[in-house]
């Protein structure tokens, strides 16, 4: 039966069908979906990583122990993984090891818009990039083959349209392969230099002997119909060129992505009269091309930035544009808010209140940036907001006492605990709020390791933050509740005035969880409200202004009563 | 057949997505290719969100575009007129009246636009406002709007009535049946 599917439960179908055994992630929008469907298949391991490079870690140990294998993470966990990555590329693989990884072109959820195709020609690691979740289930499945016949890791790259874009799949039988047998391999296994030089040879020769298959594999499909266009694209690409182009071009779509084919791509070219690539990101199938000396058109007509469609190929290769209506109206953006009844809503009041400088991390939370908050001054990356803490304090002393940090719980664990040891190993008098809402928020709800859940909700060992700090030498440690304005403004202001290094756990779980109970929503009392805007402050969504009164949407209000704290006429009542 | 567009459009929480999925559901069952696509992650986060909805015999960019959709089902009147320009010349769009203020509007810096409905009829738009929320609450929740809507849409289309209603019975926790099916009638119903 025919079922309709985004990309990565595909993945994760095809994932199982292959005879995945052990699978470890780090959440990751657009990537999540894959392992939590995977988490369901109860005879496939599964489990929340604390960050990527860990998770990969797992899946290379599992794969040399013998049993198949996945790891999944958005394009810039692979930056955080990219160290097992290419030395796995040399020790190649036992059982077959999937790594699958999503690139986010136009940003819909990610701080950068990098192509992760780069990772597979650095480390020298077979490519492959499906087009739709068929396709993500059939090559998800055939990978492992891969995997083994050639003897390397393969990565699966995805892009957001792919991963979250819902199309008909068929289930098929999991081809369940059992373990392998292990045996024992220094030469292989062991990467010390002597050994490693041995097998940089074998990686050199492994990628002549996937060019070779790359040149007439079934992922690499000619499509030929008018030859006045011809068409080279992977992934999303080939579906946006079919709809603007139909059977008016023909098509080199190609599923494999590393090593790219030469000869194939030559005699494509040569019959047609025109040739694009059609490519999102980097010029990276455009320059293999021109390199190998064929001519075709790319980044010269296209763009580098966002997303491609089938109008903005309908544009540059026809000029054809589609007629449209526009209404007589200015029309304000809706950009995305904190949550109504947010717990990390309080906290960024207090900050504003406080006019602190505020390192800011990844998360949900980055969202304290916008206005009316406008807390945060920097997002880098996953945990940077530790270690530039400690960075700015090294370098500006004299206003230590003036600047925080703010990391979520899972952010903490995968990467700003590192830098939080920095903080006490080298004393910078940093104050550092870990925003523990217990859970991984904002790609949609993961447990990890200070929720005391496993990926399949089984009870587990929780870290405990306030023993974490105090063990890597983090004398001051405090615990605040966000929704108490009065509390955590007191606390943290102890706490920058402290002369020594401190952490201010400021917990309170996301609103947004099943088990967290919602009062009834506030009203506002009309004649005690007086028009003063200071509940507006906080930029909560539920809260509007219509006839010189502040107005609380009943639909959206949780009750947390953060903004009845911020009036001074008792104008908010509790519901009934 | 020719590929026919749906764009579902609204504020992140309104519950598109569980309007889309039962979309889905209903054109798999009619035998059609379809393609769903919807974007997760930041935006989700009371922003403006929209899901593609496509179907007909053979569907390959699973986006729609300017011009593009046959149907707009809008969650919200703001919303409705941002995602104006996608509708199809001759297309229709379903709009539920609810207003929610966009955070520049909350503070003061952008004003929520009076007339919406008008000014996109004006347009040229072939328009169905409906108060979805105030038939959800009449349903039994005022959180069933989705469905409501869904129902307004349904009756437009050449789907008979127990395929939808088959789809809400598989798209919808049992516990919520009832209400459900109450507040899709109500939405089919509407003129």
């Amino acid at each position: 039966m025919k079922q309709l599917k985004i990309g990565n439960e595909a993945v994760a179908m095809g994932l199982y069908e292959g005879g995945c055994r052990v699978a470890s992630s780090y959440p990751g929008t657009p990537s999540t979906e894959i392992t939590e469907v995977i988490s369901k298949y109860d005879d496939v391991y599964s489990e929340w990583a604390p960050n990527e490079k860990v998770a990969m870690e797992v899946a290379v140990g599992a794969a040399i122990a013998g049993a198949r294998s996945f790891c999944g993470m958005k394009h810039v966990g692979l930056n955080v993984a990219a160290d097992p990555l290419f030395t796995a590329s040399y020790t190649g693989v036992n059982a077959g090891m999937v790594i699958a990884v999503a690139d986010d072109p136009g940003m819909h959820s990610s701080q950068n818009e990098q192509d992760s195709r780069h990772y597979a020609r650095a480390s020298k690691t077979l490519m492959l990039e499906p087009a739709d979740s068929a396709d993500c289930l059939n090559f998800a499945k055939q990978a492992y083959t891969l995997s083994e016949t050639f003897d390397t890791p393969v990565l699966l790259r995805l892009t957001t349209r792919v991963a979250h874009s819902r199309s008909l799949v068929e289930a098929g039988e999991r081809d369940d392969c059992g373990v392998k047998e292990y045996v024992k391999n220094p030469q292989k296994y062991v990467m010390m230099p002597a050994n490693a030089r041995t097998r940089h040879v074998v990686v050199e020769q492994r990628t002549l002997d996937e060019l070779k298959w790359a040149e007439t594999c079934e992922f690499n499909r000619v499509e030929m119909n008018d030859t006045k266009i011809g068409v080279i694209a992977a992934g999303i690409c080939y579906q946006y060129a079919k709809e603007a182009l139909g059977k008016n071009a023909s098509y080199l779509k190609l599923g494999c992505v590393w090593p790219l084919p030469v000869q194939k791509i030559k005699d494509f070219a040569a019959q047609c009269d025109k040739v694009y690539v059609l490519e999102e990101l980097d010029p990276f199938i455009e320059e293999h091309c021109k390199m190998n000396g064929v001519e075709v058109i790319g980044k010269e007509a296209f763009t580098m930035l966002g997303e491609y469609s089938q109008s903005l190929i309908a544009k540059v290769i026809l000029g054809k544009e589609t007629e449209s209506l526009t209404a007589d109206l200015d029309i304000p953006p809706r950009p995305p808010v904190l949550c109504s009844g947010c717990p990390h809503r309080g906290l960024f009041y207090c900050l504003k209140r406080l006019g602190v400088t505020v390192s800011g991390d990844i998360g949900c939370y980055t969202l304290g940036a916008a206005a009316p908050l406008d807390t945060i001054d920097t997002v880098v990356c996953m945990g940077a907001s530790v270690s530039g803490l400690h960075g700015r304090n090294k370098a500006d002393p004299d206003n230590a006492n003036k600047s925080v940090a703010v990391i979520g719980d899972s952010t903490f664990i995968h990467s700003g605990v590192t830098g939080l040891i920095d903080i006490a190993y080298n004393q910078s008098n940093s104050t550092v709020i870990i925003l523990d809402n217990s859970i991984t928020g904002m790609t949609g709800h993961q447990e990890n390791p200070t929720t005391g859940k496993t990926i399949k909700g089984d009870p587990t060992t929780a870290v405990n933050l306030e023993a974490l700090a105090k063990a890597v030498g983090i004398d001051r440690v405090r615990v605040v509740d966000p929704y108490d304005l009065k509390q955590t403004e007191s606390v943290i202001k102890e706490e920058l005035a402290a002369d020594e290094p401190s952490v201010v756990i400021s917990r309170r779980p996301c609103a947004l969880l099943k088990y967290v109970k919602h009062e009834k929503p506030l009203k506002v009392n009309p004649d005690k409200c007086k028009g003063c805007k200071s509940c507006m402050r906080i930029g909560c969504p539920s809260i509007s202004f219509r006839d010189k009164k502040a107005v609380i949407d009943f639909t959206q209000c949780i009750g947390c009563g953060v903004c009845s704290q911020l009036c001074a006429f008792d104008a908010m009542e509790k519901g009934e | 057949m020719e590929t026919k567009s749906i764009m579902i459009v609204g504020v992140g929480g309104q519950g598109t997505l569980l309007a889309s999925r039962l979309l889905g559901s209903v054109l798999t069952n009619e035998g059609y290719d379809v393609k769903v696509s919807e974007v997760h992650g930041m935006s989700q986060r009371g922003g403006s969100v929209v899901t593609y909805v496509k179907y007909g015999d053979e569907v390959s960019s699973p986006i729609i575009e300017k011009g593009e959709a046959d149907y707009i089902l809008s969650f919200e009147q703001l919303e409705a007129a941002r995602w104006l320009p996608f509708l199809k010349i001759g297309g229709k769009m379903i709009v539920n009246t609810q207003q929610m203020d966009p955070m520049p509007v909350v503070m003061g810096k952008a004003q929520y636009p009076a007339g919406v409905i008008d000014a996109l009829q004006k347009a040229g738009a072939d328009v169905t406002a409906v108060d979805a929320l105030s038939l959800a609450v009449q349903a039994g929740s005022a959180k069933a709007a989705n469905v409501v809507l869904m129902g307004v849409l349904a009756a437009k289309t050449d789907i008979g009535f127990d395929t939808w209603m088959q789809a809400v019975e598989q798209t919808v926790p049992p516990k919520f049946l009832d209400l459900n099916r109450k507040a899709f009638e109500l939405g089919y119903q509407y003129q």
